[in-house]
């Protein structure tokens, strides 16, 4: 059996859909944090697989998995510097604590 | 590659970062506010000479027309807003004030980069800019509150954002490019190619990237954060983020949808009945949830979603007087929440409180602010002789044109049902009875915040034929 593209794709689908799942079943906010990095990297599995077998003459893939890297860089280092604030305030990183303001 | 083209970006960053300089250099942080409010003159006047011209840069990823300075303009407007609403405001995170203006010109860049690409990877970048500068400001009372406000919305962001790369994955595996107008002709042909079926991927893409982006413009169900995050932020980003944040999903939105996935005939999927459902929706969950509201500022969050509803009407039309009376609306709305959220901070600034209770007799105590109030909230209620009278007209007129008979009148029972909590802010503050007869004084910044969101909200409505043309020159762009 050779691998190809639909293997990596189901891959992808895999692993965003595990993501997905602890950002909604998961109580501890940097948990939650973590399986929204799953959910980029399996997008950055996507991408990937589409470069190399849909554009294999071009990097364009490539190139939007680097930057969606270093966003997804950026972007936890602001919500670990949140997490940080809110730990101070409230001693706790449980995401359902999370309930000052509720309708 | 054409970097005059970029200057209002450009000198934005450029601005953000000698603001950051200069506030290492002096403790007078009122300095560090004047240049970074008469430091948006330069991008200002450099969107302005652009005005007229089409032209892309970087490979055709940016690109330069009038619907993309249309939306420049309205950032920085916007922007110089809320720079004067924070003078005083800024006081509660000393000395931090320096990081909070720059942090605020990032965001403003990275919208004007989202008004003006035409390609996938820049779209997110400059998407993400906007959002992780916003979680930042978000944050930035450090109190309870506030962070748990970031948190939320960092933390939602971060899927939503996720949903919409998995979106855009799926339209390039599926076309084969990441820019918007090839995109178009890629789906073009697949189609003709399957005599008018659609790749499921494609249909999956834009459903996934109609949800990133609608989380963005807190369209109904991605909402949930909204009432949560404007409560906890600081009142000037809660004005931001209805204002500026919301025109920039609209922003993003009709490009995409219009120039790649809305260009063919017969259309892909039927994206005008889509976003009728949604836009009706929007807005009867956005009014029925603002009734119950205490605090003003969730129930001004309430309003924005239902006014998400009312604009996406104009999205649903699918028409240039429906694009044109979309740019008119949100131009409308941004001074019209501006506004009132710089009233709230003048009044919260002396009460402490943003409970609509404590608002009882201010008519009584300061009643320039209590009438600045009431037009700001009547403009939100769709009355003339305001803009938000003149900006509901027009997109119901466009969406009538094509038939949505049913989705006005829709939005009129809603403009009715909205009418009640607006007014009932202005009854309390006209006829219920003031807990002291202590005047409130107002800073001379807020002042002014308070004076041009006035008479923007009154010279769009009474005047609003050179605005709507302004709107419709944006519009052309789209759909000629």
């Amino acid at each position: 059996m050779t691998i190809g593209l639909g293997h990596f794709l189901t891959l992808g689908a895999v692993l965003f859909c595990i993501g997905l799942y602890g950002v909604l079943a998961k109580r501890n906010a940097i948990v939650i944090l973590m399986a929204i990095e799953l959910m980029f990297n399996a997008i950055n599995v996507t991408m990937v697989a589409f470069s190399r077998y849909i554009t294999p003459n071009m990097l364009t893939g490539q190139v939007f998995a680097i930057f969606i890297i270093t966003v997804a860089a950026a972007e936890a280092a602001v919500g670990l510097g949140i997490i940080l604030c809110l730990y101070r305030n409230r001693e706790t990183v449980d995401a359902e604590q999370f309930n000052l303001m509720k309708w | 590659m054409n970097l005059y083209l970029l200057g209002p970006e450009l000198s934005l960053i450029g601005l953000a970062f000698l603001v950051i300089l200069v506030d290492l250099a002096t403790h007078n942080k009122n300095v560090v506010a004047a240049l970074a409010g008469i430091g948006l003159v330069v991008p200002a006047a450099w969107a302005v000479s652009l005005w007229g011209q089409t032209a892309s840069s970087f490979y055709g990823a940016l690109v330069v027309d009038s619907y993309s300075i249309f939306f420049k303009l309205l950032f920085i407007a916007a922007a110089a807003l809320v720079i004067l609403m924070s003078v005083q405001y800024s006081k509660r995170f000393a000395p931090y004030q320096g990081e909070y203006y720059a942090v605020i010109l990032l965001a403003t860049a990275g919208m004007m980069f989202m008004a003006s690409t035409q390609e996938l990877i820049s779209i997110y970048i400059s998407l993400e800019l906007a959002s992780i500068s916003l979680y930042v400001l978000a944050s930035f009372l450090k109190d309870a509150k506030s962070s748990e406000a970031g948190i939320k919305y960092l933390l939602l962001g971060a899927v939503s954002s996720a949903v919409l790369l998995y979106g855009m994955a799926l339209l390039y595996g599926a076309t084969g490019s990441t820019k918007l107008n090839e995109i178009a002709q890629a789906i073009q042909e697949s189609m003709q190619r399957d005599q008018g079926a659609v790749l499921p991927a494609i249909v999956l893409g834009a459903i996934f990237m109609a949800g990133g982006f609608g989380f963005k413009i807190a369209a109904v169900p991605f909402q949930m954060w909204a009432p949560d995050v404007y409560e906890g932020a600081p009142t000037p980003i809660t004005g931001f983020l209805t204002g500026a944040s919301k025109a920039a999903g609209f922003a993003v939105i009709l490009r995409v949808f219009f120039v790649a996935l809305g260009n063919q005939a017969p259309l892909p999927v039927d994206w005008p009945a889509l976003f009728a459902v949604l836009s009706a929706l929007t807005m009867t969950v956005g009014n029925l949830s603002a009734i119950p509201q205490a605090n003003i500022k969730r129930m001004l969050a309430y309003s924005s979603i239902a006014h998400a509803g009312f604009i996406l009407v104009g999205v649903a039309a699918f028409s240039s007087q429906g694009v044109g009376g979309v740019a008119y609306y949100l131009l409308g709305y941004m001074f019209t929440s501006m506004g009132a959220f710089a009233a709230i901070v003048a009044i919260s600034e002396r009460l402490g409180s943003d409970q609509i209770a404590d608002y009882s007799g201010l008519a009584r105590r300061a009643p320039l602010l209590a009438l600045i109030l009431a037009i700001c909230l009547i403009s939100l209620i769709g009355l003339p002789p305001t803009v938000g009278f003149v900006a509901k007209i027009y997109v119901f007129w466009a969406a009538l044109q094509q038939g949505l008979l049913w989705l006005v009148l829709f939005g009129v029972l809603n403009s009715v049902i909205s009418a009640y909590y607006y007014l009932r802010v202005v009854k309390a503050m006209y006829l219920g009875a003031p807990a002291s007869e202590e005047p409130l004084p107002v800073s001379r910044t807020l002042v002014v915040a308070l004076a041009v969101a006035v008479i923007a909200v009154l010279a769009i409505g009474i005047f609003p034929q050179p605005w709507l043309d302004f709107g419709t020159g944006a519009a052309i762009v789209l759909i000629p």
